[in-house]
């Protein structure tokens, strides 16, 4: 498995990933041969059953949901790219590079685009705001069928109530930000 | 007018007239110690004589109205005695208006402990031997260390596991062998007649000498409110350490006596080590899942409830202890285990109990270990030698600032946080030695160890710098760093919810990599939990609540007794559109028709809905807090003892919107 995952991918390849996404050769290369060993049809691509194969993703609450986050707009396949670009957020924050190139784009695993990706999951239709329902929605995945649907709804109210600032009954993602200190989270989680 | 002057004046004065009061009762306490010790012996002699002639002569004495008997209760006075004090102290320290916030309050218990002990001695020749050792670690030490085990912060401590133990133990294994390896170079470098001590004593002497000392680092670090992660590593520290110091101890002390240590007794250590830890650990397992199970069936004797808590854990302790394994990870591990199960099945009026007495009596037993401290100096035989006691402060401090900075640096390369240098400086700073310490070098055997004198000397040496010096400073020194305070974490229900998503998106990505790290373990942990665990120790209908649900539970009860306490709770309709359970309440009168997962929610028109939420909303606004209090001197805010005065304001409000319901109608 090894050398023929080396061979499927190529240097120059390698060092493009590396530029954009900032992982180290060896993690790309074990990242490589993680997807050729969840790309069942060998096509150099992954479906949505390529991951819903991994068994503890579909015991996850949230399954689905990641799954998502990899496909971009309207497309089922994604490549080892698009594989490397979506896990690139995940990737902690490493005090060197904050000295780089200034101009350069924000690197894909700064901390604004941490947010914005864990703010994504929440937000499906991007209207950039987490509304009542799509709220209810995680939560009905996170908490499972034993609870009534009312009894989620006042939970559902009352967490908008506490981030909510402006009034709109909406959570933005700034107030998504202060309310959930999700920051301080994501400092000690990715 | 000059009445209303006088009035003024008098009241004014009246904290320092309460201070007087105070310092006068605490005099005669103090003076009343030795005197009831004194005339307890000699009147003893005199009983024995009455009762020894009346065998004889039988003559007929005058019917006693009224006599004196002290020997009698001696002991339980005496005992009861020195507990006031204690109290009586921590309540004139509060009554000074700024001496508490220069002063930490370990140091002027201290201090106190020194003149009562002066006074002791001044009054009779011999000072009673208060800081026993048996009487400490059987008596003082449990309830600290087991309020700290039942309010250890779970989360922080376990994703901080891997720093605690490299400090506490590659970090006292370093302290122990450095302090004593270069104490034994010095004393043979010196020509005095401190060659005689051999190496084993020495490295003896620096494994007591090395370990953090929970109680020291609880009482100073307290009142610095300092951020949480700082206060998690060297708290976690001091506490982990024990196991390491049992087995370094008993080692030493063993082999000095043979006077020599082989490789195999080294690789013996190693598994001791081993043993001890994990022994202790599993004991306290063991107990907590005992007491959690019997919690399961205590809903018709609410009343003694709390103290299965207190009695499994000190069984946990104690049988630790038989068998030499470390009895404070043994009680960290049954407070811990048993602390998501108790609270899942008792009363709330349990539960409370348990948080005050446990706060009570750690509160007591650390005052009454500073006291005893003090005391205990005054009596002891002290051997005074230049030499060893100042190099014992200066290795102990070097020791620890390059112990600090080496692993930092190996662990940085681990941590996805790193550790700053001001990190660094605060955990090497925090690392207090306390009455462990001493009681340890207390429990040498004289006959086996003739410098004992010289090591209890060093010892509280070292016991007082550290706590007058470092105790003092850290406070000025965390203001001047300007190191992260502690924020004031209002543990919202957003934050719950967004923990757990997090939790479950990196459990995902980590199972799509195909990475077998920190999450994917938690994650099965709290699968097995859920599924076997909580079915098993848990009151049947709780258990299958998830943890978000139950969180919110425990808000909504608090918002209910709130409401309820304030006296709004009259004007609402009989059923609250909440989706708590008025079982923990209402023990009596079981859910009826309730189906075990759910909850009757009655059916009311939207308008009447609407009205009700506003309500709740309203009294939403007080802060949710989970029990993050680690805090011994102010319990983290409780709902109920809220100003007074917001109570009026929020009744006012109720009451303005419940006119608006009832009006339009």
């Amino acid at each position: 498995m090894g050398s023929r995952a080396s061979t499927l991918l190529r240097e120059e390849e390698i060092e493009e990933i590396k530029k954009e996404t900032g992982f180290s050769h060896s993690q790309i290369t074990r990242l490589y041969s993680r997807f050729t060993s969840l790309d069942k049809g060998e096509n150099g691509t992954l479906s949505r059953e390529d991951f819903q194969r991994i068994p503890e993703l579909a015991i996850n609450p949230l399954g689905d949901r990641i799954i998502n986050a990899f496909f971009p707009e309207g497309e089922d396949q994604v490549n080892f790219r698009g594989f490397m670009r979506t896990l690139a957020h995940f990737r902690p924050i490493e005090d060197n590079e904050k000295n780089k190139n200034p101009t350069a784009s924000e690197p894909l695993n700064s901390r604004s685009n941490k947010l914005l990706f864990a703010f994504r999951l929440y937000d499906l239709d991007r209207d950039d705001k987490i509304s009542r329902d799509e709220l209810l929605q995680v939560l009905r995945m996170m908490v499972g069928v034993n609870i009534s649907d009312e009894q989620l709804g006042s939970i559902a109210d009352r967490t908008i109530q506490e981030a909510d600032t402006n009034g709109d009954s909406c959570i933005s993602f700034q107030e998504f930000i202060k309310a959930s200190l999700v920051e301080k989270l994501c400092e000690t989680c990715f | 007018m000059m009445a209303k002057m006088r009035f003024v004046r008098r009241v004014s004065s009246l904290p320092e007239f309460g201070l007087l009061l105070l310092v006068i009762f605490v005099l005669l306490e103090g003076s009343l110690l030795p005197l009831g010790a004194a005339s307890s012996t000699s009147k003893s002699c005199e009983e024995a004589k009455q009762g020894h002639t009346e065998v004889h002569n039988f003559t007929k004495k005058a019917f006693p109205v009224l006599g004196v008997d002290y020997g009698h209760i001696k002991n339980p006075f005496e005992i009861s005695l020195w507990v006031l004090l204690a109290c009586l102290m921590k309540l004139g320290f509060h009554l000074i208006p700024r001496l508490s916030s220069i002063v930490p309050e370990s140091c002027l218990l201290i201090v106190v402990g020194l003149l009562v002990g002066g006074l002791i001695k001044l009054a009779r020749e011999e000072v009673p031997p208060v800081l026993d050792s048996k009487f400490f670690f059987l008596y003082l030490l449990p309830p600290i260390i087991l309020d700290a085990g039942y309010f250890l912060p779970i989360r922080p401590f376990m994703e901080n596991l891997g720093t605690i133990l490299m400090f506490a133990v590659i970090g006292t294994l370093w302290n122990a062998f450095f302090i004593g390896g270069l104490l034994y170079g010095i004393c043979q470098i010196s020509n005095s007649d401190l060659t005689a001590i051999g190496i084993l004593p020495c490295l003896l002497f620096g494994s007591i000498i090395s370990a953090v000392d929970p109680v020291a680092v609880l009482a100073v670090f307290e009142e610095i409110h300092i951020n949480e992660l700082l206060h998690i590593l060297v708290f976690g520290e001091s506490l982990l350490n024990d196991a390491v110091t049992v087995v370094l101890y008993h080692l030493f002390e063993e082999f000095s006596v043979d006077g020599s240590v082989t490789v195999l007794d080294g690789i013996l250590g190693v598994i001791s080590f081993l043993v001890v830890a994990l022994g202790g650990v599993l004991f306290g397992a063991m107990y907590g899942f005992l007491a959690a199970l019997t919690s399961r069936f205590t809903s018709h004797t609410r009343v003694i409830e709390p103290l299965f808590a207190f009695l499994y854990s000190y069984m946990a302790y104690l049988s630790a202890e038989v068998f030499h394994l470390s009895g404070i990870m043994a009680l960290i591990a049954c407070g811990a285990v048993m602390r998501p199960y108790i609270e899942a099945n008792i009363s709330h009026k349990s539960h409370t109990t348990i948080k005050y007495f446990l706060k009570m009596l750690s509160s007591v037993s650390e005052t009454l270990i500073f006291i005893f401290l003090g005391v205990a100096t005054v009596d002891g035989r002290h051997s005074w030698n230049w030499i060893f006691v100042t190099m014992s402060v200066v290795l102990c401090l070097v020791a620890r600032v390059i112990g600090v900075v080496g692993l930092t640096f190996i662990i940085n390369k681990f941590r996805i946080v790193k550790l700053t240098t001001k990190d660094q400086f605060i955990i090497a700073y925090g690392g207090l030695r306390g009455a462990i310490a001493f009681s340890l070098g207390f429990l040498l055997k004289e006959d086996h160890f003739h410098m004992r004198d010289m090591f209890l000397t060093a010892i509280i040496t070292v016991i007082f710098f550290t706590v007058f010096v470092q105790g003092m400073t850290i406070k000025p020194l965390v203001e001047l760093l300007a190191v992260k305070k502690k924020q004031e974490a209002k543990r919202s229900i957003n934050e719950e919810i967004h923990t757990q998503f997090l939790d479950h998106l990196l459990t995902g990505i980590e199972d799509i990599c195909g990475h077998y790290g920190h999450h994917h373990w938690k994650d099965k942990l709290n699968r097995f939990n859920k599924k076997y665990v909580k079915k098993f120790l848990i009151v049947s209908e709780r258990s299958k609540e998830p943890q978000l649900i139950a969180f919110y539970h425990k808000m909504e009860m608090k918002q209910a007794i709130q409401l309820v306490e304030s006296g709004g709770g009259s004007k609402l309709p009989s059923a609250v559109p909440s989706t708590v359970s008025m079982q923990n309440i209402q023990p009596k009168n079981p859910p009826a028709t309730t189906k075990p997962a759910e909850r009757v929610l009655p059916q009311l028109s939207k308008g009447r809905e609407e009205e009700i939420r506003k309500i709740l909303r309203s009294n939403l606004q007080r802060t949710r807090q989970r029990l993050h209090s680690y805090n011994r001197h102010t319990l983290v805010a409780d709902p109920y003892e809220d100003g007074f005065s917001d109570l009026i304001l929020k009744k006012q409000r109720m009451m303005a919107i419940d006119k608006k319901v009832h009006n339009p109608r």
